[in-house]
C-alpha cells in the first residue's frame, strides 16, 4: 500500500515531464542537431571566412591602430611565385636526364590511367574530377621530384607531404605487423596491448622534448651507439634528412599505437570460419593473410589511414620543438611555416599559408574518399 | 557465453603460433615494447637527476652510476607550487569540461543524424554564408560589431523568406554528417587568428571559457563521427518499443540509446579527453598566464639557458600519469569503440 502511494508522485512527475517533452517533440529534430551546428558555424565557418579575408590583406601596425590594406591575391602570389616561393615550394634542381625521365614516366602512367577511365564513359562530374586529380597529382609529383633531386631543396609544402605520406605509410606497416603478431595466442599479450597504447596518451610537446633528449648524441642514452659508429658529438640538426627522420620517428612512436589498436580490434573481430576452411585446404599463412585477412581489413584500413593523414597534415609541435624547423627550414611543416610568419606579425601571409594548407588537405581528403574509400566500400 | 567460449577455443587452435613463430613474435613485440618503455624510463630517471648528472653524459641506473635525488620534484611541487598547480587545475577543468560538453552536444547531433531526417535547403545555407561574409566585411570596414551582427541577422531573415525559398534543392543527413566531419580537416592554424580576435573582443582571452568553447568546437567532429556509427548499431526495435510505450524522443535517447552505447561513449570520451588534455596550439594563442595549460608549462621549461630537462621530466610525468591510468583502465573500451566508427565511417 505504502509503495503505491510513494510511487504516485514520481509517476505523475514522469508523466508531466513526458508531456513537456512531447510538446518539444515536434521540434526535437532541430533541437538535437542545432547546438552542434551553431557551435561549428560560430567557431569553424566564421573564422574560416574571416581568415579568407585576412589572407587577402596586408596588415600594418601603426601608432594607435591597425591598418588593413586590400592586396588581392598578393599574399598567395608571394608564396607561389614571389619572394617566399623558395620557403614554400622549395628550390628546384637543375633539370637532369634522370629527373626528366622520372617525370615523363609518371606523366605517361597518369595519362594512360586517365585515358582508360575516360573510355569507360564516366559521368561529366566524374570525368572533370578525375582530370583535375590527375593534373594535381602530376604537378605534385613534378614538385616532389624537382625539389628532392640533388641540387634542389624541398619547401615546407613538400616536407609536409613527406611527413604525411611516408610517415603514415610507415606507421601503418608497423601497426599492422604488430597487430598481426599481437593477435596470436601468446602468453602475456595483454601486457603488450596496454604498453603499445601508451605513447598516444602523451602530449606531443612532451614527445618532442623526450625525443630531443633521446637523440642528443653526446648526453643522450644512445651515446655508446653513436660513438661506436663515429657519429658522437654530431647533431641531427645539422643534416636535413637526419632532422626530418628524427621528426618522423617521433611521429611514428606516438601514432603507430592508434593504427595498432584499431587494426588489432579488427583482426580479433574477423570471422574464423574462412580461416579454418583455408587451413583445412592447406593454405599457407601468407596465402591466408593475402587472400582472407587483408581484404577483410581494407575498409578499416582506408578509414584509419584517412584519419591519420588528416591529423598528420597538422603536424607542428614535433618539428617546432625537436628541431625548431631547422636546419634552415628543412623540417618546417606548413603549420609551423604559418606560425613563424605569424610571429613575424605578417598575419596576411600567415593566413595565406594556412589557407593553402586547408586547400591541400581538403583536396587530398576528398580525392582519397572518392577514389579509394568509395571503391573499397563498393567492393566490400 | 557458451558460444563465446567455443569461439575462443577455436581461435586458440588457429592463432597459436609455431615455436619458431613464437620466438620471432616475442622478439618483435618485445623490441617495440622496449622502444616504448625505454623513453618513459629515461623520463623517469631524468626527473631524479641533478643538472650535473644530465650534463656530464648518459647515466642509466640510479644508485649505480648516479645518485638519485628528489630535488626536482621538490622544486616543482614546493618552490613553484602555484605555478605548477594552477596550470594543472586549468588543464583538468578545461579538458574535462570541454570533453563532457563535446560529448553531450556531439552525441545529440550524432543521434539526430543517425535516426531523424534533415533537409536543409541549399538556398538557406547560401544566404547564411553570404550574410556572415557581409557582417565580417562590415566589421573590418569599421562598423561596430553589435551593429553588424544585428544587421546581418535581419538581412538573413529577410533574404531567407525571399531568395532562400527559390532554391528547392535540399541536402540530406549524409551531407550534414560529411560537413561536420570535414571540419576535422581544418588545420587549427587556419582559424586560430580570427578566434583570437573574437575572444579579445569579448574580453575572454586567457580564461577557461575561451579554451573550453574552442576545444568543444574542435572536437565535435570526432564525437559526431564515432557516435553516429555507434548509434546506428543500436537495434531499432528497442527504440520502437519505447516509442510505443509513449516515450518521447528525449526519453528514448536518454534512457534507451545512451545506456546501450556506453562502450562507444567511453572510447570517445577518452579519445577526446586526450586531445583536449594535450592540445598546444590553441592554448598557445589564447592564454598568457592565468588560464595556461600544462603543455605550455612544459614548453616553458625551455629557458634561455637551454631546456631544463630535469624539471621538464617531472612535469611531463605528472601530466601523463592521469591519462595513462585512464587508458590502462579503459583499454578494452577504446578498441571496441573506435572500431565501430572506423568500420562504418
Amino acid at each position: 500500500m505504502s509503495g503505491t502511494i510513494a510511487a504516485r508522485p514520481q509517476a505523475q512527475a514522469a508523466r508531466r515531464l513526458d508531456a513537456v517533452t512531447t510538446g518539444f517533440d515536434r521540434h526535437s529534430g532541430a533541437a538535437f542537431i542545432l547546438p552542434a551546428v551553431l557551435v561549428i558555424l560560430a567557431f569553424s565557418i566564421f573564422p574560416l571566412l574571416a581568415s579568407l579575408y585576412l589572407s587577402l590583406v596586408r596588415i600594418q601596425f601603426l601608432e594607435g591602430g591597425v591598418d588593413f590594406t586590400f592586396v588581392g591575391l598578393n599574399n598567395y602570389a608571394k608564396l607561389l611565385v614571389g619572394i617566399d616561393h623558395e620557403h614554400f615550394l622549395g628550390v628546384f634542381a637543375d633539370p637532369s636526364p634522370l629527373t626528366v625521365f622520372i617525370e615523363i614516366v609518371l606523366a605517361v602512367i597518369l595519362g594512360l590511367r586517365l585515358r582508360d577511365y575516360l573510355r569507360g564513359r564516366p559521368s561529366v562530374a566524374g570525368a572533370v574530377g578525375r582530370s583535375i586529380v590527375s593534373i594535381a597529382l602530376l604537378l605534385a609529383f613534378w614538385l616532389v621530384v624537382e625539389t628532392l633531386a640533388p641540387g634542389g631543396r624541398p619547401g615546407t609544402l613538400v616536407v609536409t607531404l613527406v611527413y604525411v605520406f611516408v610517415g603514415v605509410a610507415l606507421q601503418y606497416l608497423l601497426g599492422l605487423t604488430l597487430a598481426i603478431l599481437a593477435v596470436q595466442q601468446l602468453p602475456g599479450r595483454r601486457f603488450f596491448r596496454v604498453v603499445f597504447l601508451l605513447p598516444m596518451m602523451i602530449t606531443p610537446v612532451g614527445v618532442a622534448y623526450l625525443f630531443r633528449m633521446l637523440t642528443d648524441t653526446t648526453k643522450g642514452p644512445l651515446y655508446p651507439i653513436w660513438s661506436a659508429v663515429g657519429l658522437a658529438d654530431t647533431s641531427w640538426v645539422t643534416n636535413p634528412w637526419g632532422a626530418r627522420i628524427a621528426v618522423m620517428i617521433g611521429d611514428l612512436w606516438q601514432w603507430t599505437p592508434f593504427l595498432f589498436i584499431v587494426l588489432l580490434a579488427a583482426l580479433e573481430s574477423q570471422p574464423i570460419e574462412p580461416i579454418e576452411a583455408a587451413v583445412v585446404d592447406g593454405a599457407s599463412r601468407w596465402q591466408i593473410f593475402r587472400q582472407i585477412t587483408f581484404p577483410a581489413l581494407l575498409p578499416v584500413t582506408t578509414t584509419i589511414v584517412l584519419i591519420r593523414m588528416i591529423e598528420a597534415f597538422k603536424i607542428v609541435d614535433l618539428p617546432n620543438i625537436l628541431t625548431n624547423g631547422g636546419p634552415g627550414t628543412a623540417t618546417e611543416s606548413l603549420t609551423l611555416h604559418a606560425y613563424t610568419i605569424w610571429r613575424a606579425l605578417d598575419f596576411g601571409g600567415s593566413a595565406a599559408v594556412a589557407y593553402l594548407l586547408l586547400f591541400v588537405v581538403t583536396f587530398v581528403g576528398v580525392s582519397y574518399v572518392n577514389l579509394v574509400r568509395n571503391r573499397v566500400a563498393a567492393a566490400a | 557465453m557458451a558460444t563465446l567460449g567455443f569461439r575462443r577455443r577455436r581461435a586458440r587452435t588457429i592463432f597459436t603460433p609455431s615455436p619458431l613463430g613464437m620466438v620471432v613474435s616475442y622478439v618483435v613485440l618485445g623490441a617495440w615494447a622496449l622502444a616504448i618503455l625505454f623513453p618513459l624510463y629515461w623520463l623517469a630517471i631524468t626527473s631524479l637527476k641533478l643538472p650535473i648528472d644530465v650534463n656530464t653524459g648518459p647515466y642509466y641506473v640510479p644508485n649505480l652510476d648516479f645518485k638519485p635525488t628528489l630535488e626536482n620534484w621538490r622544486y616543482i611541487f614546493v618552490d613553484l607550487q602555484s605555478d605548477t598547480f594552477r596550470p594543472y587545475l586549468n588543464t583538468v577543468v578545461v579538458a574535462t569540461t570541454s570533453t563532457v560538453l563535446a560529448l553531450l552536444i556531439g552525441s545529440m547531433a550524432a543521434y539526430g543524424l543517425a535516426r531523424l531526417q534533415y533537409q536543409p535547403r541549399v538556398g538557406a545555407i547560401g544566404t547564411f554564408i553570404g550574410c556572415l561574409a557581409f557582417a565580417i566585411l562590415a566589421v573590418v570596414l569599421g562598423a561596430p560589431w553589435p551593429v553588424a551582427v544585428v544587421a546581418a541577422v535581419a538581412a538573413f531573415v529577410l533574404l531567407l523568406q525571399t531568395i532562400g525559398r527559390r532554391f528547392r534543392r535540399a541536402l540530406g543527413n549524409n551531407d550534414i554528417a560529411f560537413w561536420m566531419i570535414s571540419q576535422r580537416m581544418l588545420p587549427p592554424i587556419t582559424v586560430v587568428i580570427p578566434i583570437y580576435i573574437v575572444f579579445q573582443q569579448l574580453g575572454l582571452l586567457d580564461t577557461w571559457a575561451a579554451l573550453i568553447i574552442t576545444y568543444v568546437a574542435a572536437n565535435l567532429p570526432i564525437v559526431v563521427w564515432l557516435m553516429r556509427d555507434y548509434f546506428q548499431s543500436v537495434p531499432l526495435e528497442l527504440e520502437e518499443n519505447a516509442a510505443i510505450d509513449g516515450a518521447s524522443r528525449y526519453r528514448i535517447f536518454r534512457s534507451v540509446v545512451l545506456p546501450l552505447s556506453t562502450p562507444g561513449l567511453v572510447a570517445t570520451f577518452l579519445f577526446v579527453l586526450v586531445f583536449a588534455w594535450n592540445e598546444y596550439l590553441f592554448a598557445l594563442f589564447l592564454t598568457t598566464a592565468k588560464a595556461q595549460t600544462l603543455p605550455l608549462t612544459v614548453a616553458a621549461q625551455n629557458a634561455t639557458r637551454g631546456p631544463q630537462w630535469w624539471y621538464m621530466s617531472v612535469l611531463i610525468l605528472i601530466m601523463i600519469v592521469p591519462v595513462i591510468a585512464m587508458a590502462i583502465a579503459l583499454e578494452r573500451y577504446i578498441a571496441r569503440g573506435l572500431l565501430v566508427g572506423a568500420v562504418k565511417g
